[in-house]
């Protein structure tokens, strides 16, 4: 098993002071890119990792920030998404509590990469520690001179500033997320025009997971093609947390390399299922990720692997559900979430989020019939592709798959109710 | 009745402004520092936040509607929030509300009449693999059982 990078601090003592961060070779990545590199050459490194955006969407993170005009009317940003809210997903919190400086490190390396001198990062609400570690950790940062104006002496001047939401799944949606950091509730923005091109207060942003920027510092010291080689064979594009939940043995965050088979991760890392029961289903990437039968299981854990199984990687996070598991009860959690969290701007996620929970509700209380299965289907099927952010499809990826891969227990479900 | 910040909080709020490019941005944490220094935003805070920023008042009451960590009413003392998404549910979540409904003899939205409890169910607080998850005010109690729950309420005074 190679060596932690991404988690090698978690659980370590006062890792997330300046003194142990440096000790353990902290800001030689930042010194490195700011006196041996041009910007380009940091951006092409970070192309060679084979780096892909670890907030869900898997976007290349070389090839976003190539998008950011250098020339542009207004400033630009880097907004860095800290708000954490896909159910499932716990890997960010860790980063930012034990190793904040990795993220400091990051953002300045990105921004002196994009040209960028002023950086936010959005936390959610509850992460309250997360906060004071990530302000302690710039207000470090500023008295080093590593943030501030003319950094290492070398002319370039970056702010950075936490930004604290305030509860709302949405915000984490890219242009959510820039509502929200402008004060305004979180409601996403018509895509084009992109937030490469008008984002934050209008002008060019940049917007990262804090996974992936954490994992730059790494690759700007050890070089791209070293971080691509991490990954699984013919796969590459480095090591990735998967945070673990559900029936296991050993719940926990587990650093892999990108690729790692779905099952590995399951009956190796995460210890099997508790009290040796048989699996019966499980989410691969956050909960907004069709569901996997055990059949399924010995997939990469792989953007395109997960895709063509039509599931996806999402943010890697890994739910995983014993035979006893009551799917209705759980398809109804996440209806119930989705219909909770849906901001109210586009129609078909409005009402059809509703709707579907409703029904899965009444299923659920036993007043179901076998023709409601088909109307969830057919609501999500209207959902699907006519909505203005993802958050609709995101419903449906769960509905869709529930409903038609373990039809039979719903079916049974509604004829003799639960067990 | 008129609200203001303390000349304390008027520092941390003029350290805010700085902070940011436009003085809208500063909503999100002048809210945060006004629900620290009056625990609800009434309408007058809502007002108060307004003119403090220059924005329209329907912008600020649209934000305090908007996120769910804004209090519009007054909460217990403890606010016993209860993660009840995927992943508690699967380890007994649903167990642990009905425990703390029966003991506190309230519901989900409700207070105890003595003001010190407040209990909600919250969606994913991030904490998934320790759950069940409770967070009361700023602290989190993972792997939650009953037991614990009972611990935890003779605590809290
Ligand atoms: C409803 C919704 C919620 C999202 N929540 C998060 C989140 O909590 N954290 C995150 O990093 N990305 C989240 N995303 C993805 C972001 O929109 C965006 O793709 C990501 O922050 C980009 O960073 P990356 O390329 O480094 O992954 C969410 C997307 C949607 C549609
Ligand atoms: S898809 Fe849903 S969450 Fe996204 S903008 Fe439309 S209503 Fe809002
Ligand atoms: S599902 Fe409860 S903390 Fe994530």
């Amino acid at each position: 098993m190679p060596k932690p990078i991404l988690s090698k601090n978690f659980g370590k003592k006062n890792a997330h002071s300046l003194g142990v961060y440096i000790q353990d070779g902290g800001y030689e990545a930042m010194k490195k890119a700011l006196t041996e590199m041009k910007p380009e050459q940091i951006i092409q490194e970070v192309d060679k990792s084979g780096l892909k955006g670890r907030g869900g969407a898997g976007f290349p993170v070389g090839k976003k920030w190539s998008f950011i005009p250098k020339e542009a009317p207004k400033p630009k940003y880097l907004v860095i998404n800290a708000d954490e809210g896909e159910p499932g997903t716990y890997k960010d919190r860790p980063i930012m509590e034990c190793d904040p400086h990795a993220v400091v490190e990051g953002a300045i390396i990105t921004c002196f990469a994009v040209g960028i001198h002023w950086a936010g990062i959005y936390v959610r609400g509850e992460y309250v520690k997360s906060i004071e570690r990530l302000e302690g950790a710039i207000n470090e940062a500023y008295a080093k001179g590593y943030l501030g104006k003319n950094i290492l002496g070398m002319g370039f001047d970056l702010d950075m500033v936490v930004h604290r939401g305030a509860g709302a799944y949405i915000c984490g949606e890219e242009t959510g997320l820039l509502e929200s950091f402008e004060g305004k509730k979180g409601q996403p923005r018509m895509k084009p025009p992109f937030p490469a091109i008008v984002g934050l207060f209008q002008g060019p942003t940049v917007i990262n997971n804090v996974e992936s920027i954490a994992a730059i510092p790494h690759i700007v010291k050890n070089g791209g093609e070293w971080f691509n080689g991490l990954g699984a064979p013919g796969i590459g594009g480095g090591v990735k947390l998967f945070p673990v939940s559900g029936h296991v043995k050993k719940p926990g965050i587990y650093e892999l390399p990108m690729g790692t088979p779905l099952r590995e991760i399951i009956y190796k890392h995460a210890g099997g299922i508790r009290g040796d029961k048989k699996l019966k289903a499980v989410i691969p990437g956050g909960a907004s990720a069709p569901v996997l039968k055990p059949e399924e299981i010995d997939v990469p854990m792989e953007y395109a692997n997960l895709a063509k199984i039509g599931s996806m990687m999402g943010s890697g996070a890994v739910i995983v559900m014993d035979e006893d598991t009551d799917l209705v009860k759980t398809l109804r959690v996440l209806m119930c979430f989705y219909a909770h969290e849906s901001c109210g701007k586009c129609t078909p996620c409005r009402e059809g989020t509703g709707w579907m929970a409703k029904i899965i509700k009444r299923i659920e209380k036993g007043e179901g019939e076998s023709a409601d299965l088909d109307t969830i289907v057919s609501i999500a099927n209207g959902i699907r592709g006519r909505t203005l952010c993802p958050l609709g499809d995101a419903a449906v990826g769960p509905a869709l798959s529930f409903v038609t891969k373990f039809r039979q227990e719903f079916e049974d479900y509604i004829k003799v109710g639960a067990g | 009745m008129t609200v203001a910040f303390s000349e304390k909080t008027k520092e941390k709020f003029k350290a805010i402004l700085a902070k940011y490019p436009e003085k809208g941005a500063a909503l999100l944490p002048t809210m945060w520092l006004a629900q620290k220094e009056f625990s609800v935003i009434t309408p007058e805070v809502e007002e108060y936040v307004a003119k403090l920023l220059g924005v329209p008042l329907v912008r600020v009451h649209e934000v305090l509607t908007f996120y769910t960590m804004y209090a519009a009413k007054p909460l217990g003392k403890y606010h016993l929030q209860l993660c009840t998404n995927i992943s508690c549910t699967l380890l007994g979540a649903e167990d642990i509300l009905e425990h703390l409904k029966d003991k506190l003899q309230i519901g989900a939205g409700e207070t105890t009449p003595d003001k010190k409890f407040t209990l909600s169910t919250v969606e994913c607080l991030g904490y998934c693999g320790t759950a069940p998850v409770l967070q009361v005010n700023d602290d989190f109690h993972e792997n939650l059982t009953t037991k614990k729950v009972d611990e935890l309420l003779t605590k809290l005074k």
